[in-house]
């Protein structure tokens, strides 16, 4: 287990360092002068070089990358162009946010998903399997912003249920868990849950089906267990499987929540991926794309090794 | 022969009938096996220093256990994978050097492998799968058709129903023959055939085993004819070649090698054969335990773990082939092989000692 | 991604005694038949077929001009008299942008599929046929576009290019490639260490000549089936890009950007600023179950 661990790490190494080489190209393939962002239009000469200096920019590109590469490595990722406080703590900030959001709409999505799957795998056929399969199309077929905008339509226009934007009073500066906080929460969690909910509905619908026309099924029914046991068996045998399924979907929603942030307003990284996009605040933008990808290849990682928990073969493969 | 005007000629024979078609020095093939992250690189023996001839005309059987090396010497034969060493020769040319080009040697051998569907494109019909290396070669799409055409028939399939078929639609015997057709399309001297009849039914499998010993006749071929089935071989076969992990262990004439076997690996297969005869069951043990990995073969006669003779000698002395009677059978034992040290060689008869 | 391919399909035994007298029929004519007897893809294909229709031939349906406002009839409700599903907040008609509308969508939304689906399989292809080095040199250049979640990547590629269909469809081409060109390079490596394969280079064919023979036909169904299940995450992530301000940008009736610029109307209007998303879930639905009636299609065994 060990050595596995330590050869799937490996293998993270060189990855981590091509997102991060990545993310830092990503900066100098944008056309025009990252500078315009902040000189004035009437900027002299001078003083745009000056800046060019002091950013660094008039340095030839493997030197730029390594200094870069050394100062994140000590938690560096820069100042913002646009407000000039140190990108790393606004992303933080951000992040944080995200995480809550991707959290809640995972509880909700994971649940139903889960539920639905494995009702729609057992019953085959049937009209619940209908159902199911037909929520699980509609959930992955969904422009999510989209869906979005629709329950804002009927929860806060509409039925003025539920608040349209934002992350309540004093904005995500002072989050609680208390009704006043957690209302504002709540649409965008379900939007987000929609797509995951549809993914894992379809994927344990077939890992159930697919568990349960295996010959072994059939051999603990023939030895006198009863349904619930076997129940017990199949969701052994599909926990390896759901569970990567689960795992890349956390990341897909940590990693892809700038649409249903946007729609909602919602203080998170995604918002504030947006706000560096408009305001071309290329070093915002790379530290926060960065962030993300780390978190990503993280959590495809933990995801490896706790497959690799649960199931044996997967270790020796 | 009269098909040959409108497709490829059978490649000329140049060193007449005493020089051996096919002549294989020293062949070794071994395969890297990807180790951990902290384990050392390992290597798989899959064929190690094999030697051999087959004569114009003759059918070489290989026999031995599945992992043998059996598969991998045709494959390597066929320039499926590049040999790591050795060299090969056709009709005394080197292959793969001035003599003999790789693609002129393809020209000369063709292979039939185990798997009737695996070795048959799903996506193509019967007829397009035969003329595929017809126009490879250069042969014109009407001339291809032609060829594939007779050949079916020679193969006993009746082209008007077979031809515009799919792989899926025939049964396992119908698509051997298939294979069959499509490896003589290409006029091959050297037909390998790789465990060629061992999916099939019984009595499929003696049809098309009649059906191969005909075409040999007819079209003048050389048969390598691999299988673990020793029934099946000894039908087959003039003489035969045992592998064990990698390495010829005996070979010689058939009759020779059944009456009398030297190596305790060929005694042993050969008394594990089944047979019909109640008089004639099996008596003595057959083989104990599964193979030995041929990652890291034990060292000295590779089969002395699991031989019933081996004596500490064996774990340190690599057994020479060695002429059991005459030239054309030898046999890889130390217990043959006067002054060896094995207990056995001592009571051997004077006039092989002098050997 | 569900990226379940069926290589082992084609070793399932046959007959064990195949009638004789029946026509033979292509792998292909054989899904069409299957698919054409499947109903809801049936369906899926007639509305798709009427949006793409509809898409090309607006100019002579006779709609209003697309691009022509109206202060005085601006955010018309649904229903309202000559203006059957409402005006836009510039008092543009709906139904001639809707209509109109459905041309750059399924233009930006379908082309980075097509791109990507040429891109992947060329990769996929020679990774899988070459193995060894050239395998592991491309596959892993790919494994570093896989550590970006999907619309995160396409989002900085945007985002940096600036917007723009064209710097749109190059975003999402580089996101779909990499998913593509994995699951060419897996069906290829089964295919080639079959024995027809084998054979095939036994007969001194050259590896061209293979590759369009041999290799071809049988790797391009699954991975047809896999990039038509793009599609549908194409066209959602093309119009989100457009939603952002990322992509197609004013006045181009377009329904991503209809969706954005509609926004401010959800208070007043709420419906109409709805229909342009109701659009893209229309589309993506019926592609992504025309997608799944086709790989059911494919999937002989049954």
């Amino acid at each position: 287990m060990f050595a596995y661990i330590l050869r799937r790490l490996a293998y993270a190494i060189p990855i981590v360092l091509s997102v991060a080489l990545l993310c830092f190209l990503l900066v100098h393939m944008t056309p025009g002068d990252p500078l315009v962002a902040v000189l004035p239009a009437d900027a002299s000469q001078e003083l745009a070089q000056q800046l060019r200096v002091a950013y660094g920019f008039d340095r030839p590109l493997p030197v730029q990358f390594g200094l870069w590469l050394w100062r994140v490595l000590h938690g560096d990722l820069g100042a913002s162009i646009a407000t000039g406080r140190p990108v790393a703590a606004e992303v933080a900030h951000a992040v944080a946010n995200t995480v809550m959001l991707a959290f809640a709409a995972a509880l909700i999505g994971f649940t139903l998903g889960l539920a639905l799957g494995l009702i729609a795998g057992y019953f085959r056929g049937t009209w619940v399997d209908k159902l199911a399969t037909s929520v699980a199309i509609a959930g992955v077929s969904v422009p999510h912003y989209w869906l979005g905008m629709v329950l804002v339509i009927i929860f806060s226009v509409e039925l003025n249920w539920l608040p349209a934007v934002g992350a309540g009073a004093g904005g995500s500066g002072q989050w609680a868990w208390d009704w006043a906080h957690v209302r504002y929460l709540i649409l965008p969690a379900v939007t987000t849950s929609v797509i995951p909910m549809g993914i894992i509905t379809r994927n344990v619908r077939a890992l159930t089906g697919d568990i349960l026309s295996q010959d072994f099924v059939e051999a603990l029914y023939a030895k006198g267990m009863r349904q619930s046991q076997v129940f017990r068996h199949v969701v052994k045998n599909a926990a390896p499987t759901a569970l990567a399924v689960m795992g890349l979907q956390l990341g897909y929603m940590l990693g892809g929540s700038i649409l249903i942030e946007t729609v909602f307003s919602w203080p998170g990284s995604g918002l504030l991926l947006n706000s560096a996009i408009f305001q071309r605040d290329l070093p915002l933008l790379q530290g926060t794309i960065l962030v993300l990808a780390i978190f990503f290849v993280a959590l495809n990682l933990m995801v490896d090794v706790a497959q690799a928990l649960i199931d044996p073969r997967i270790r020796r493969a | 022969m009269d098909r040959n005007a409108a497709s490829l000629p059978q490649l000329e024979d140049l060193g007449g009938a005493a020089q051996p078609l096919l002549r294989v020095e020293h062949l070794t093939k071994h395969f890297p096996v990807a180790g951990g992250l902290l384990a050392k690189r390992r290597t798989v023996r899959a064929v190690d220093d094999v030697t051999f001839a087959v004569g114009k005309g003759e059918t070489l059987g290989i026999v031995g256990e599945s992992g043998c090396g059996k598969s991998t010497t045709a494959r390597v034969l066929m320039q499926l994978a590049p040999p790591d060493s050795g060299e090969i020769l056709f009709d005394g040319m080197l292959v793969g050097g001035r003599d003999m080009s790789i693609a002129e040697f393809r020209r000369g051998v063709q292979m039939v492998f185990q798997d009737s569907y695996a070795s048959l494109n799903p996506r193509l019909t019967v007829e397009q799968s035969i003329t595929f290396g017809l126009k490879a070669q250069g042969i014109s799409g009407a001339a291809a058709r032609k060829v594939a055409r007779d050949l079916l028939s020679k193969v006993g399939l009746r082209p008007e129903i077979f031809a515009e078929r799919y792989p899926h639609e025939i049964s396992g015997g119908q698509r051997q023959r298939v294979n069959i057709a499509r490896a003589l399309a290409l006029s091959p001297r050297l037909v390998i055939l790789d465990e060629a009849v061992s999916a099939l039914d019984k009595s499929v499998e003696a049809q098309v085993l009649n059906l191969l010993v005909d075409l040999k006749t007819e079209f003048g071929l050389t048969y390598l004819f691999i299988s673990h089935d020793l029934n099946v071989v000894r039908y087959m076969s003039d003489r035969v070649m045992v592998m064990y992990l990698g390495e010829v262990v005996e070979y010689g004439p058939v009759e020779s090698l059944w009456a009398r076997a030297a190596h305790p690996y060929t005694r042993a297969l050969l008394s594990a054969m089944p047979s019909i005869d109640p008089d004639r069951r099996t008596q003595t043990a057959p083989l104990a335990g599964d193979p030995p990995n041929p990652i890291d073969p034990p060292s000295g006669c590779r089969f002395h773990p699991r031989c019933p003779h081996a004596e500490p000698v064996c774990a340190q002395t690599k057994p020479p082939l060695f002429a059991v009677e005459d030239e054309a059978h030898r046999a890889a034992c130390l217990m043959i092989v006067p002054g060896s040290g094995h207990s056995a060689s001592a009571r051997l008869p004077s006039a092989m000692r002098d050997a | 991604m569900d990226a379940h391919v069926n290589v082992t399909a084609m070793s399932e035994p046959g007959p064990a005694d195949a009638p004789v007298n029946r026509a033979s029929r292509g792998y292909w004519a054989n899904v069409a038949r299957r698919l054409s007897r499947d109903k809801t893809s049936m369906v899926c294909a007639a509305i798709l077929l009427l949006i793409f229709l509809a898409a090309i031939l607006a100019p002579w349906m006779g709609l209003a001009d697309p691009y022509k406002g109206s202060m005085i009839r601006r955010l018309r409700h649904l229903g309202a008299p000559g203006f059957p599903l409402g005006t836009d907040e510039l008092g543009r008609d709906m139904i001639a942008r809707l209509i109109y509308g459905g041309r750059l969508s399924l233009f930006i939304g379908m082309s980075p599929v097509v791109l990507a689906f040429v891109l992947g399989t060329s990769l996929g292809l020679v990774a899988g046929y070459a193995g060894g080095k050239v395998n592991t040199a491309i596959m892993r250049t790919v494994d570093v576009l896989f550590a970006f979640p999907s619309v995160l990547l396409a989002i900085a590629i945007s985002g940096v290019l600036g917007a723009g269909v064209l710097n749109s469809i190059v975003s999402l081409t580089i996101v779909f490639t990499p998913q593509i060109a994995r699951v060419a390079e897996s069906v290829t490596t089964g295919v080639r260490n079959m024995d027809f394969i084998h054979a095939a280079r036994a007969s001194g064919a050259g590896d061209f000549t293979i590759i369009r023979d041999h290799v071809l036909g049988n790797v391009l169904g699954p991975i047809f089936v896999y990039a038509t299940g793009l599609i549908s995450v194409s066209m959602i992530l093309a119009a989100g890009l457009s939603f952002l301000g990322l992509g197609v940008k004013p006045p181009e009736p377009e329904w991503g950007l209809m969706l954005n610029t509609l926004r401010t109307a959800i208070y007043t209007n709420p419906w109409v600023a709805a229909l342009p998303g109701a659009m893209i879930f229309m589309v993506s639905i019926c592609f992504n179950l025309l997608s799944d009636g086709l790989r059911s299609a494919m999937d002989i065994r049954n």
